[in-house]
């Protein structure tokens, strides 16, 4: 299978590849992995006139933390780099557990998380897992740089408020206001195979409570979904079984599944719940260990 | 050093609407160039343009891995990246395994381990077995297991495979050990991520 047509270009500086996107007047696509952008170019069902490839431009490879906690991902990142961090589990744990389980191994090495984030498929898994942790997106245009929540950034399926001639140069997850637990859990019928179900659970822990909490959702509604409410239920609680157990039937709520091929929209809601329990359970059991 | 230069598109025939890439890159150790379409896709390169017909396409959907190779060491689907990005990197490909007069352990590890049966996914699974190894020389079965899963194989010959992975990973082993080589590549990922992660913000 061959694309269509495309001129290409391989800039070394943001700034030159956003004078290329602002020159092709919304023709043109960014390729950083390409892990989707390709398979879709491949089936016809992206065909853009000019591809920029933003590989060769350095510095952008990066995930680490500012000395305030804020954490910065950059949009070469490669999932492969985040999956065999050493320093990420205690980092950022939601991260970490998700890292090996997004797409399969071969894919890993060149996908990359902003890359993800900003295809927008209610499939993909990064978007929940930023969505759980308040992250955000930073994107560079023709008139500098602006901060997008990831809540605001995806505006439907494969959808985002991004404009032609704007890169996304970094994720950015604000500093904890405790010590950071979560998880990330997901179920696939094979590895690679897009996920049935995704949630993601993202706490912050101070003075044995919930300082903050974020959960997001994978696969089971037309884009990614901000599961708040379930995530309230747990906030100013100390984690506990019952707090959990409410969080994870707000969840199953939030959630809209549809029926299909990899299962009924009831077990999907199912599944959505069994998940917060584990992930809660998982937090609890290393609280305990930790303490 | 030899230098391949030829021209190649997708389809053939010639279309003026988008020019011409000039791409040189290195090919199991050897200097090679092209002039390519950018929507050519490397493993058309490999396989049409170079005719390193051991790189296989399978699924050509990203799904399978019957097309890896390794860029610049790492295992890609060559099916899912184009043949452009390829300037200046370097590509080894199952054609690049052996010398002259002898296989590679990997390889060896297949024939002895009977690691494959049709022999479609075996270059893919070589090479992203040969990326383990060059990372983590003592896998255990789990991480053979995981670091293959990108990789199908249709005659569900899984089982020997990760055998052969195995009988393979003892002979570079016991290879390094009489070559007296030290273990320095032992801890290479963990390095490479604390420096990753250690940046000073």
């Amino acid at each position: 299978m061959y694309p269509s047509r495309f001129r290409y270009e391989a800039p070394s500086t943001v700034a030159e590849a956003v004078a290329m996107l602002a020159a092709a007047d919304g023709e043109a696509k960014i390729l950083a992995g390409g892990q989707s952008l390709i398979p879709m170019m491949k089936l016809r069902f992206a065909a853009p006139a000019m591809i920029v490839d933003i590989n060769g431009i350095g510095g952008l490879d990066y995930h680490r933390s500012d000395p305030d906690g804020t954490y910065r991902i950059g949009a070469l990142c490669r999932h492969a780099d985040l999956e065999k961090s050493a320093a990420l589990a205690d980092a950022q744990p939601t991260i970490a557990a998700a890292a090996p389980v997004v797409a399969d191994p071969l894919v890993r090495t060149r996908g990359t998380l902003v890359g993800s984030v900003c295809h927008a498929d209610p499939q993909g898994d990064w978007a929940s897992v930023m969505v759980s942790l308040e992250g955000a997106v930073v994107a560079q245009g023709p008139n500098g740089r602006r901060t997008i929540q990831v809540t605001d950034l995806i505006d439907g399926p494969f959808q985002t408020v991004l404009a032609p001639d704007e890169i996304a140069v970094e994720a950015v997850i604000p500093a904890p206001r405790g010590a950071r637990a979560g998880g990330y859990l997901k179920l696939e019928r094979r590895v690679g195979d897009f996920a049935t179900v995704g949630v993601a659970v993202s706490v912050e822990m101070s003075g044995g409570s919930v300082a903050r909490a974020g959960i997001g959702l994978t696969g089971v509604g037309p884009a990614t979904i901000n599961a708040s409410e379930a995530a309230a239920a747990l906030a100013g609680t100390a984690l506990d079984a019952d707090a959990v157990d409410a969080a994870a039937q707000l969840a199953a709520e939030a959630a809209q599944p549809r029926s299909d091929h990899r299962g009924s929209a009831d077990y999907k809601r199912h599944v959505v719940a069994t998940f917060v329990r584990r992930i809660g359970a998982q937090i609890q059991r290393s609280e305990h260990e930790a303490a | 050093m030899s230098t391949l230069y030829e021209e190649v598109r997708p389809s053939g025939g010639a279309d003026d609407t988008v020019p011409v890439r000039r791409v040189e890159l290195t090919v199991n150790g050897e200097r090679r160039a092209a002039d390519v379409e950018p929507r050519l896709l490397l493993a058309h390169l490999l396989r049409n343009g170079f005719r390193l017909t051991g790189t296989h396409t399978g699924c050509d959907t990203t799904n399978c891995g019957a097309c890896t190779v390794l860029y610049d060491g790492v295992p890609v689907k060559s099916c899912t990246m184009f043949a452009v990005q390829a300037d200046g990197h370097e590509v080894l490909t199952v054609e690049g395994m052996a010398t002259a007069s002898e296989l590679h352990p990997i390889q060896e590890g297949f024939k002895d381990e009977h690691g494959l049966q049709c022999g479609f996914c075996t270059p893919g699974m070589m090479l992203a077995a040969k990326a383990l190894l060059d990372e983590n020389p003592n896998p255990s079965e789990d991480e053979i297991r995981w670091a293959l899963s990108g990789n199908l194989c249709r005659c569900t010959g899984y089982q020997n495979i990760v055998k052969a992975v195995m009988w393979a990973a003892e002979k570079l082993g016991a290879n390094a050990e009489s070559d007296g080589a030290d273990d320095a590549g032992d801890d290479s990922s963990a390095d490479g991520a604390a420096a990753n992660a250690g940046g000073e913000g």
